[in-house]
């Protein structure tokens, strides 16, 4: 019987690393509770010489109107695409047909237009629709922008399935329907994982279509961020105090569908 | 594969809507973009006469883009190897049956929950070769000069510029390496925990030291996650803006430049909507290039 | 059953928010701007001073005109680059807001009234008097072939140095009067161990600035604008020494130019490790904010060699064509360039009013300074900020800019320059 890597060892890297990642993170957090004229490149790594807690006040009074549209926005749009990357995978790897290689290959192509190129006409498209500036329109967007990232993410994960599996399925009666809900969907719980932490902070942290295609009441809270910075002098504090505050319902969702990592879930329906 | 007939149809409805959405939203878009890009529209009336490739001779005539193009492929190699490669590791530590497995995780994804503007600012102070981690660094007698450094390493002057990586280019990397890993660590982890417990026992069964159960076993059934982890990292680093614009702006003799900025600031502070739609051009056309091998790599492996 | 928690946990949210938002979209249905009795207010202040003047603004026109109705649209981002692109994106979509903020000079001209998306305001300066009252320097900034285009609210002066006091004291110095006594001073701070000159270019604006200040100083108000209109050629002899200058004046700068954003090069001057920094007058109320007392931690002088003469950058709003409500819209702009919307707003956001005739005492020191200079001054444009020349050739100046900073040759410089405005003619 071989070992498993030595554990200490592990922890070591482990808390190395981690101290790299917090290394920025302790910046952010010393520099959000200074007062403004604290604040310079020079005293950077210092601790506050006293706790300062108004930019969160201020942050948090500016960020909170638009929090609401945030979620009204991301939750749908997170489901929505994952759902959609879920059943286009399923049939990209399992159902195959004379050509899919092309599909599958044109919509993962769709993930490398630039943005910024394509706003004129999508604003007049929207607007045709009368999706523009309005929530819907935006979770839309997001939507079919998210199609190629979440396709080729299913299609990757369920090429891992073996197809006897399906065979086998298949030989019991079951049909498309019932292959995706009894066999495909619970084992790719870690891919709906991936995919939810993916699009949940992508459409959650997106700048530039929230800013091009809403206006002020029904802006998310990404762009009440970039709010908080003026065009001429910024005040990191409060800049800062606001990133972390609307990093958040991120984290949250992080925590939460973490869970759902766990291996049992997995192991035991491939036994199944 | 048996084919039902009713199974085949209800197949084609699923992925329908998505064909037509990507078709209009995607094509369609990138149609307009292309005939954008051959036209004489450079300021704000939108003049659609035929330029042929003016746009395109000019931009690749263009000291900037030239080190554009150069600062791209670096970023690109080195971001996608080191977010792979930091991934993967972290991912198998992490799979190690330890405690605080969800803190650990929670803490490489943390950086992805916030907002490149207030990242990248971070990381220009933290970077800043007079302030910063020099402050420690230079405890062990290194004083590197990060992203205000013009220097290009083994350059080789071809056009207008010095071809090689640029120094300052490597911070920019350290950034979004810490950005995105937590992604990729996401990405193995999952795929990790798909691999059926009884491949893994069996393989220590016929006597497999751990060692050999990663490389005969686990990393082979890993390989369509990293084909996913190069892709979605290859879109972000041919499209990174929002770190590069808060981090050092195109950079003292453009050596933190990257197309997208240089598209943003053609198209939206230049008013010239022709040249900003070729360098989008350009960049579509370069990722076909390198779409088509993996789309030929699958076929063969069917 | 624990299986079907995570789905159960999907299809919850899912109706749960596909609610909510049907319930929020029918709010928003009317959606579009610039919809009857509606007023949207397009700008890039959205913090600071500048929000807090822009509020106080619009306050006056609610007291004045409480049955119409006003929403701040600003957008944030480097200096409006954000702003910017939106507007672009909504002008060229058929979507314009009411009115909008925009640089006078070429970025207003060249721009917008070129595109033939602006609405002449004649019979709006003729009503209140308007030619009387602002600069016939500064209206000229707004205006093309005899109509006026926009309102200007603000101005901001470019050609300034800020200096610490302190520091200036220590080392025995006075303000330079032109760039040769400017190297003298230079030299002398660099061997006592100060920066002579503070630049924090991330940006590439600031050193845009600091050109454009050596190239005014060489060629004169007059010969500098028509640098900008193809009169006078960029290989100029004047323009090669200004060239020629640059880069001995870039010899004196902070190792980490490019790594600093203006603010962050303006501290240097704060904290005392630089003397001086050629920036915008908008560094004042930076400064003002870290607490320093005009006066007496810092002073100002106009740059070298451009006494007496003022480059003006000054925020303009104008009427865009397709807005639904223009009558409405005027009395908004009506507001903007009266006494009373002028001091409700410059106070705040620590920039001059646009106005001449305005109460001198809701200002500042630093403020009441310019003012005067402003009244006396030969008003220029300012390149960096998109009045001098259309925004390509800004564009394209910047990027010469940028490459000579770091690559120091002439030649290539003055080859770029030409290329820069070869569009012009």
């Amino acid at each position: 019987m071989a070992k498993r890597l030595t554990k200490p060892l592990v922890y070591v890297i482990l808390i190395a690393f981690s101290l790299f990642y917090l290394m920025p993170v302790y910046v952010l957090i010393v520099t959000s509770l200074k007062p403004f004229d604290q604040i310079s490149l020079d005293t950077m790594w210092q601790l506050p010489s006293t706790i300062d807690l108004s930019s969160y006040s201020t942050a948090f009074s500016k960020l909170a109107p638009n929090i609401m549209n945030s979620f009204y926005l991301v939750i749908p749009a997170t489901l929505l695409s994952a759902l959609f990357g879920s059943l286009n995978g399923y049939v990209l790897s399992k159902w195959k047909f004379k050509g899919s290689e092309l599909v599958f290959t044109a919509i993962l192509f769709g993930m490398f237009i630039p943005y910024q190129s394509i706003l004129i006409p999508l604003i007049v498209f929207l607007r045709d629709l009368g999706l523009y500036n309005s929530i819907p329109g935006l979770i839309f967007t997001h939507v079919v922008y998210g199609l190629p990232i979440t396709t080729l993410m299913f299609r990757n994960f369920y090429a891992n399935i073996p197809n006897s599996m399906l065979e086998s399925a298949k030989i019991d009666g079951a049909n498309f329907l019932k292959i995706y809900g009894r066999i495909m969907f619970p084992l790719s719980i870690s891919g709906f994982v991936v995919v939810a932490i993916w699009q949940f902070t992508n459409i959650w942290n997106e700048f530039l279509f929230a800013v091009s295609l809403t206006q002020s009441d029904q802006q998310p809270v990404m762009v009440a961020l970039q709010n908080l910075a003026g065009s001429q002098v910024v005040q990191w504090n409060v800049q800062m105090a606001g990133a972390l505050l609307a990093a958040l319902p991120t984290l949250l969702v992080y925590i939460l569908v973490g869970k759902y990592f766990v291996r049992g879930l997995l192991a035991g329906s491939v036994k199944g | 594969m048996i084919k039902g007939s009713s199974d085949r149809i209800w197949s084609i409805i699923f992925i329908l809507p998505s064909i037509i959405l990507i078709g209009i939203f995607v094509y369609g878009f990138i149609s307009w973009t292309g005939y954008v890009s051959l036209s004489e529209w450079r300021s704000l009336v939108p003049d659609y006469s035929f330029a042929g490739f003016e746009n395109y001779l000019n931009l690749f005539k263009d000291f900037r883009f030239q080190a554009d193009i150069r600062n791209t492929i670096f970023f690109t190699i080195l971001f996608i190897g080191a977010v792979a490669i930091m991934g993967q590791l972290l991912a198998v530590l992490i799979d190690q049956n330890i405690k605080g497995e969800s803190v650990f995780r929670n803490l490489f994804l943390f950086p992805m929950a916030l907002s490149f503007v207030v990242t990248g600012v971070v990381w220009q102070w933290l970077l800043n070769p007079s302030t910063g981690v020099n402050l420690l660094l230079e405890k062990i007698g290194l004083s590197p000069k990060w992203y205000i450094s013009t220097e290009v390493l083994f350059g080789i002057p071809i056009g207008k510029i010095e071809f090689g990586i640029p120094v300052a280019i490597i911070a920019i990397v350290i950034a979004a390496v810490w950005q995105m890993t937590g992604f990729s660590l996401a990405m193995y982890l999952a795929g990790l925990r798909g691999i059926p417990e009884e491949l893994k026992e069996a393989a220590r069964i016929d006597g497999a030291s751990e060692w050999k159960l990663y490389r005969k076993v686990i990393f082979p059934q890993l390989r369509p996650i990293t084909m996913s982890v190069i892709i979605i990292m290859a879109h972000i680093s041919l499209k990174i803006f929002d770190l590069i614009y808060a981090m050092t702006g195109p950079g003292a003799n453009y050596v933190t430049d990257v197309p997208a900025l240089y598209m943003f600031e053609k198209t939206f502070r230049a008013q010239d909507y022709a040249s900003g739609a070729a360098i989008a051009m350009i960049l579509l056309i370069s990722v076909a290039v390198f779409i088509i091998p993996y789309l030929l790599m699958n076929r063969r492996e069917d | 059953m624990k299986r079907y928690g995570f789905l159960w946990m999907i299809a919850i949210l899912l109706i749960g928010t596909m609610a909510a938002c049907s319930d929020n979209s029918s709010s928003s249905s009317d959606g579009g701007s610039g919809g009857e009795g509606k007023i949207e207010l397009f700008s890039w202040w959205t913090a600071g001073g500048e929000s807090e003047g822009l509020q106080a603004l619009m306050d006056q026109f609610k007291e004045e005109h409480p049955d119409i109705e006003i929403e701040n649209a600003a957008v944030a981002g480097g200096g409006g680059s954000n702003a910017k692109a939106v507007l672009a994106n909504r002008m060229q979509g058929g979507d314009p807001p009411s009115t909008f903020q925009v640089h006078g000079g070429d970025e207003l001209l060249a721009g917008w009234v070129a595109a033939d998306k602006m609405q002449p305001l004649n019979d709006l300066y003729e009503k209140n008097n308007w030619k009387e009252v602002f600069p016939q320097e500064l209206i000229d900034m707004v205006s093309k072939d005899g109509n006026i285009y926009a309102v200007p609210v603000d101005v901001h002066r470019g050609n300034v140095v800020f200096y610490n006091k302190s520091v200036f004291e220590e080392n025995n110095i006075e303000p330079p009067k032109d760039w040769n006594e400017f190297l003298e001073v230079a030299e002398e701070l660099k061997s006592n161990g100060i920066t002579p000159l503070a630049l924090g270019d991330k940006n590439v604006w600031p050193s845009t600035m600091v050109f454009e200040s050596i190239l005014q100083a060489n060629l004169g108000a007059e010969d500098y604008n028509k640098l900008w209109n193809g009169e006078i050629p960029m290989d100029d002899e004047r323009v090669v020494k200004s060239a020629e200058m640059f880069k001995k004046v870039l010899g004196y700068v902070n190792e980490d130019h490019s790594a600093r954003a203006w603010q962050d090069g303006s501290q240097l001057v704060a904290d005392g490790k630089a003397a001086m920094n050629i920036m915008g007058d908008w560094a004042n109320g930076y400064y003002k904010s870290k607490d320093l007392k005009p006066g007496e931690d810092y002073g100002w002088f106009a740059s070298p060699g451009t006494e007496g003469e003022f480059q003006v950058i000054t925020d303009t709003f104008g009427l865009p064509k397709g807005v639904e409500n223009p009558e409405q819209v005027k009395e908004f702009l009506t507001v903007l360039g009266s006494k009373k919307g002028q001091d409700a707003f410059n106070p705040k956001k620590g920039s001059i009013p646009a106005r001449t005739d305005t109460d001198m005492s809701k200002y500042g020191k630093y403020s009441t300074d310019t003012i005067k200079d402003f009244k006396n001054a030969k008003l220029t444009p300012s390149l960096a900020h998109g009045s001098a020349a259309p925004e390509q050739v800004v564009t394209k100046v910047n990027q010469a800019v940028n490459v000579f900073v770091t690559q120091q040759k002439v030649d290539q410089f003055i080859e770029s320059l030409k290329q820069s405005v070869s569009s012009l003619k």
